[in-house]
């Protein structure tokens, strides 16, 4: 397997996996962080496969902000979810 | 409940890998997407249009430049939707706050508060180069936009929202964004007042010293200002909002 | 589709087989589906709604993953143009011209690539249009530009979501789907709706006319 299709299994197969922490811990805010993880992978992803911009976007929107108003929120409501 | 969601998503899991075969393999040349003639188009001719190097900005401020339009209004709407939702009003203005749960009353930290001084500056000065140099590499008015309002969300989660609302206060930012997209449509506008249709920049030319290609070029920078300052003033506002449920007091 | 009278074990194992189509040419693609379906289960089967909000985020960046990587061309490059294609030239272009206009004579067969390098040597670069094979040297910016959009205007729903979310807490409590759906019903069943409908007044109006008529 080349380097690529290597690098791109990893992240593919890590991102499935923050997918899937992310919605099984009961603390929410490790719940938004996680998901900031989930959105920095995919923006390695799309960095590689050439769409920069899109990467460029989803890395200051998804990981940035996104994260920042999720912890916002849980701060200002519960921080421990039943499921 | 969940055992229902759970044979819902296998099948539409099952539909979706059966549909998936049909699909050519991953990186193919001839994939329609890839092969129709519109997408030669932007990539053939972006350069001779418009004399930008970035087709992605070329497409999304000029090409289809009315799509990004819509959604810096959409994105406009989002910002005072949630000023609406969250305001408080008539008999809830006076109710006490509800006691949250993790309130820990801190001094800002000595270690983050010198940090970000030292950070803040050189983080607006990336957000105006990542705005105007979107032409040429990666980048372009959201990107800046949103690294912009990240800088005034850092200031609030450093020291307190207070301090960040000195330097832009949330009706300072809703003008901001009515603004932002005021450059956007005035521009627009202004080309429909020379002559042409709307947003067609290189009506431009007739006024601007510069040929029809360069006046492209310009308004898009134009417009992207546009489309930076509404991104900046509503990704402030969002979070001052989110982070105080409303009372704009308080915060993170 | 192959035919289905070939009942043998190739049918899912094969070179051609389901299994080697499906998980080897095509692996992005299963992945891509695993992920909208962690997205589409978290949104219809959590209860709590912050949960509920993570998964149609993930739902979200999982499409826009799947349009995006229809876009990609196998070898090609970011949608910037490269320095010999690029509208405006640069310095570097300009002093390596003479090198270039005796490489790009054997390789591309275009007139206006001659003319250009003609026009080179004398220190302008002109914008010309690409053809056809220099075009398939460029990942496709069209899924890139639509998806731009929709990640920001993802972000927004986000926030509009996230503001509902403390309304709602405000206003029951709790964020906990069954909770408050419990919350709701028993405050629909305990308001007094007024009665509108009922004729009372109507016989006690119609009463006072007639004793005013009397």
């Amino acid at each position: 397997m080349t380097g690529l299709a290597l690098f791109n299994l990893f992240i593919l197969v890590f991102m499935v996996v923050a997918a899937v922490i992310s919605l099984r811990v009961k603390d929410l805010l490790t719940a938004s962080v996680v998901f900031g993880i989930y959105s920095f992978l995919m923006c390695l992803l799309w960095a590689e496969m050439g769409a920069v911009d899109v990467a460029f976007t989803e890395a200051a929107v998804g990981a940035g902000v996104s994260a920042v108003f999720l912890v916002a929120t849980v701060f200002n409501v519960k921080r421990r979810s039943s499921d | 409940m969940k055992k229902l969601a759970l044979a819902v998503t296998v099948l539409t899991g099952v539909l979706l890998l059966y549909a998936a075969q049909d699909f050519l393999a991953w990186g193919d040349l001839q994939s329609p997407a890839s092969a129709s003639p519109v997408s030669k188009h932007f990539i053939a001719d972006t350069g001779v249009d418009t004399e930008v190097p970035n087709m992605v900005t070329a497409v999304l401020a000029d090409y289809r430049g009315f799509d990004t339009m819509f959604e810096t209004v959409v994105i406009f709407i989002a910002g005072i939707a949630i000023i609406g939702i969250l305001r408080r009003t008539g008999a809830d203005a006076d109710a006490p706050a509800l006691k949250r749960e993790n309130e820990i009353a801190t001094e800002p930290d000595l270690i983050v508060t010198n940090t970000v001084r030292l950070l803040v500056p050189v983080i607006q000065l990336f957000a105006f180069y990542v705005l105007a140099h979107g032409h040429v590499s990666p980048g372009g008015g959201f990107q800046g936009g949103v690294i912009m309002g990240a800088s005034f969300i850092l200031v609030a989660l450093a020291w307190d929202l207070p301090k960040a609302m000195d330097r832009l206060s949330v009706d300072r930012a809703v003008m901001l964004a009515g603004v932002g997209i005021l450059i956007y449509a005035g521009i627009g506008l202004f080309s429909m007042l020379l002559g042409g249709e709307f947003l067609d920049y290189a009506e431009l030319s007739h006024v601007l010293p510069v040929s029809s290609e360069m006046a492209r070029y310009h308004a898009m920078l134009g417009v992207e200002i546009g489309v930076a300052f509404t991104v900046t003033a509503v990704m402030f506002a969002i979070y001052a909002n989110l982070s105080t449920r409303g009372r704009l007091e308080g915060g993170l | 589709m192959r035919a289905v009278s070939e009942a043998d074990s190739s049918i899912m194992f094969g070179e051609d087989g389901l299994l080697n189509e499906l998980l080897v040419e095509r692996f992005n693609y299963c992945v891509y589906v695993v992920l909208l379906l962690i997205g589409l289960y978290a949104m219809i089967a959590k209860n709590n709604l912050i949960k509920k909000l993570i998964g149609m985020s993930i739902f979200q960046t999982a499409i826009i993953l799947f349009y995006v990587s229809i876009g990609v061309k196998e070898g090609g490059t970011i949608p910037i143009y490269v320095a010999e294609h690029d509208p405006h030239g640069n310095h570097a272009e300009h002093a390596a011209h003479p090198e270039e206009a005796n490489a790009t004579e054997g390789s591309e067969e275009n007139a206006t690539t001659a003319t250009a390098s003609h026009e080179a040597d004398h220190g302008h670069h002109a914008p010309r249009s690409l053809t056809d094979e220099e075009t398939s040297g460029y990942a496709n910016p069209l899924p890139h530009v639509l998806m731009l959009t929709a990640i920001v205007v993802g972000v927004a729903t986000l926030g509009v979501a996230l503001a509902l979310t403390q309304r709602i807490y405000r206003a029951y409590g709790t964020i906990e789907e069954d909770a408050v759906l419990a919350a709701i019903l028993a405050e629909d069943a305990a308001t007094v709706i007024p009665d509108v409908l009922s004729t009372k007044p109507k016989r006690a109006k119609a009463k006072s006319r007639k004793a005013k008529q009397a």
